[in-house]
């Protein structure tokens, strides 16, 4: 080949990849604006005015921002106190499912006793069962055990997750066993080794896994839905839209500012901790 | 030697001890009411709350499954699962890939995508739900306006919920497959540039093989989530909705026979059902998708 055909060919190959390069962006943004419109609108909808609603060609930009929808949705829609239910509902839930991964996942990973691969095996298990096909037994087992009416109902049967014990098991199997041995031989008891040494040691994923249980928890909607649909005292914030979705005129902005209510704790989790959702959906896979 | 046999007996007590918590949560709320539907599906519920059970044996199972709502439900699951599993995995990994590049911007498309994935079933549905009103949502503005309004309508309910379904389903399509994507070997990807290979070339001859593990991963996350859907028709659509034999799919009507009309015997018929078409389903994917999956990398 002659230099001057390399050259020729290096151009080529150059404008090629431009228009792959323009292409990508092209997909992309395209793409974007089609899975972000539906969240854009319902922001900007929950802002219009009275008369800006229905409005042919629709408002794109809140030219005049109302924030009525907002307390409409927040008081008329008890969007408040369901507010504060999702926060405990999450917070129990959170803390219940990582203390119990915590625990299991050390015993799994760092202590023998007989019969552990079987009840490894048994938890593993479990990730195949799909909640939804439990749900007429599990509301006997909460109503017997007294539960119905109060904030437990709705969190205890998720206080354990195979997830979780799954991703901190790999987390501290990670942890050198010379480790451990060094630390109980230096006095240091197993307890307070795990604690003390080995949970600073896994952090990136136990921040992983709470990120993903805060998730489930936030979004839940068949099991609130079972308990909630007529207690309004213990219903969460996404069984509340269900109710603000009346379709009417006066409910439209009123919907989705409790829409945007609800998704707003989701995307700021998402945005700050991206990293440690990627990590835990893809069951640690990404490093 | 008794020393040391002591310790081993503490150590099994403390890890007894350890796992004792998740394990009597796992019983209690998954392997138990997992369990009991296999004894439940053979009783007829009683008429009056209080009254024994009558043994049905075999026949409560076989009424059920063969009934025209359970069929209808079946067709309504399996008709959502094809419209929103293929294409989900499809453009998931067409963003993910061309995400994938040192370029600027790319975080914020990467951002912009996860959005759909941390958006719960009940937002989702809402939000579209409302600019699908026939009156003052968002259609008569794209020339849309089908009579009686899409929700109610029988031929596109089910599209309707197959959208939102799919809005939700590509923010997680779009970052398993961007994981996958980092863990491919960068030279091959850019080897196959230099090569010169168009971009489609490239993305089918090379890409979609390479990713064949990733792809068989959320093809199947996809289709159990989507077999087990529910949400946006019980916002949107619930009983007493026109289309609602449409969209009334299997997990819906376990849910209904939990609590609008309590009947545990045809609950854990559908459930054991519904499981079990499940497990085929991603049985087969196994078997056949999986042969196709080049794992050499």
């Amino acid at each position: 080949m002659q230099p001057r055909d390399h050259a020729l060919l290096a151009r080529k190959q150059q404008r090629k990849r431009r228009l792959a390069t323009l292409g990508s962006y092209a997909i992309l943004t395209l793409g974007a604006l089609i899975v972000l419109f539906p969240l854009y609108m319902a922001v900007v909808s929950s802002l219009l005015t009275t008369k800006q609603i229905g409005q042919q060609p629709p408002v794109f930009f809140p030219t005049n921002p109302q924030w009525h929808a907002y307390k409409a949705a927040f008081i008329g829609g008890h969007l408040s106190t369901y507010m504060w239910n999702s926060v405990i509902q999450t917070t129990e839930i959170v803390v219940g499912s990582v203390l119990t991964s915590l625990a299991a996942a050390y015993a799994f990973a760092s202590f023998s006793f007989p019969f552990k691969r079987v009840l490894w095996a048994i938890i593993l298990g479990t990730l195949l069962v799909p909640f939804e096909v439990t749900i007429v037994t599990n509301y006997k087992t909460v109503e017997q055990l007294h539960l119905l009416g109060s904030m437990w109902a709705l969190t205890i049967p998720f206080m354990c997750s195979a997830v979780g014990i799954f991703l901190l098991r790999q987390a501290f199997l990670g942890i050198p066993q010379e480790m451990r041995e060094a630390a109980l031989l230096d006095g240091c008891g197993p307890i307070r080794y795990l604690f003390r040494v080995a949970v600073p040691l896994v952090r990136p994923q136990l921040a992983a896994f709470t990120v993903i249980a805060v998730l489930g928890a936030w979004n839940q909607y068949l099991w609130p839905l079972l308990l909630t649909s007529n207690d309004e005292a213990h219903r969460t914030l996404q069984i509340g839209l269900k109710a603000l979705n009346a379709g009417t005129f006066e409910g439209y902005g009123t919907v989705l500012a409790g829409a945007v209510i609800a998704s707003i704790p989701m995307l700021l989790l998402m945005v700050v901790f991206n990293k440690q959702l990627v990590r835990s959906l893809t069951g640690g896979a990404v490093k | 030697m008794s020393t040391r046999r002591s310790t081993r007996v503490r150590e099994a007590a403390l890890g007894y001890a350890l796992i004792l918590p998740a394990l009597m949560l796992v019983t209690v709320f998954i392997l138990y009411p997992f369990f009991r539907n296999f004894s439940l599906f053979l009783y007829h519920a009683p008429p009056y709350p209080g009254l024994p059970s009558k043994w049905a044996g075999l026949s409560q199972m076989w009424q059920t499954v063969s009934s025209t709502s359970f069929l209808q439900g079946l067709e309504a699951t399996l008709i959502y699962t094809v419209l929103v599993v293929p294409i989900g995995v499809f453009l998931g990994l067409v963003f993910a890939v061309a995400a994938h590049q040192k370029l600027k911007g790319m975080a914020i498309y990467r951002t912009v995508f996860a959005t759909t994935a941390v958006s719960s079933v009940a937002v989702a549905a809402v939000v579209f739900g409302t600019f699908m009103n026939p009156v003052f949502g968002l259609l008569p503005w794209l020339g849309i306006d089908p009579n009686p309004s899409v929700l109610q309508n029988p031929t596109w309910a089910m599209f309707a919920m197959a959208v939102i379904g799919l809005w939700q389903f590509v923010g997680l399509s779009f970052i398993l497959f961007s994981a996958g994507l980092q863990s491919l070997p960068e030279e091959v990807l850019e080897a196959a540039k230099i090569d010169g290979a168009g971009a489609v070339r490239s993305f089918f001859q090379i890409t979609v093989p390479l990713l064949s593990p990733t792809i068989f991963y959320v093809f199947t996350v996809g289709t159990i989530a989507a077999m087990f859907t529910f949400g946006q028709m019980d916002l949107l659509v619930g009983p007493g909705g026109a289309s609602f034999v449409r969209v009334n799919t299997l997990a819906y009507q376990i849910y209904q026979y939990a609590v609008t009309t309590p009947n545990p015997g045809v609950a854990a018929c559908i459930s054991i059902a519904l499981f079990v078409l499940t497990a085929t389903i991603t049985f087969l994917n196994f078997r056949f998708l999986e042969r196709r999956v080049n794992y050499a990398t």
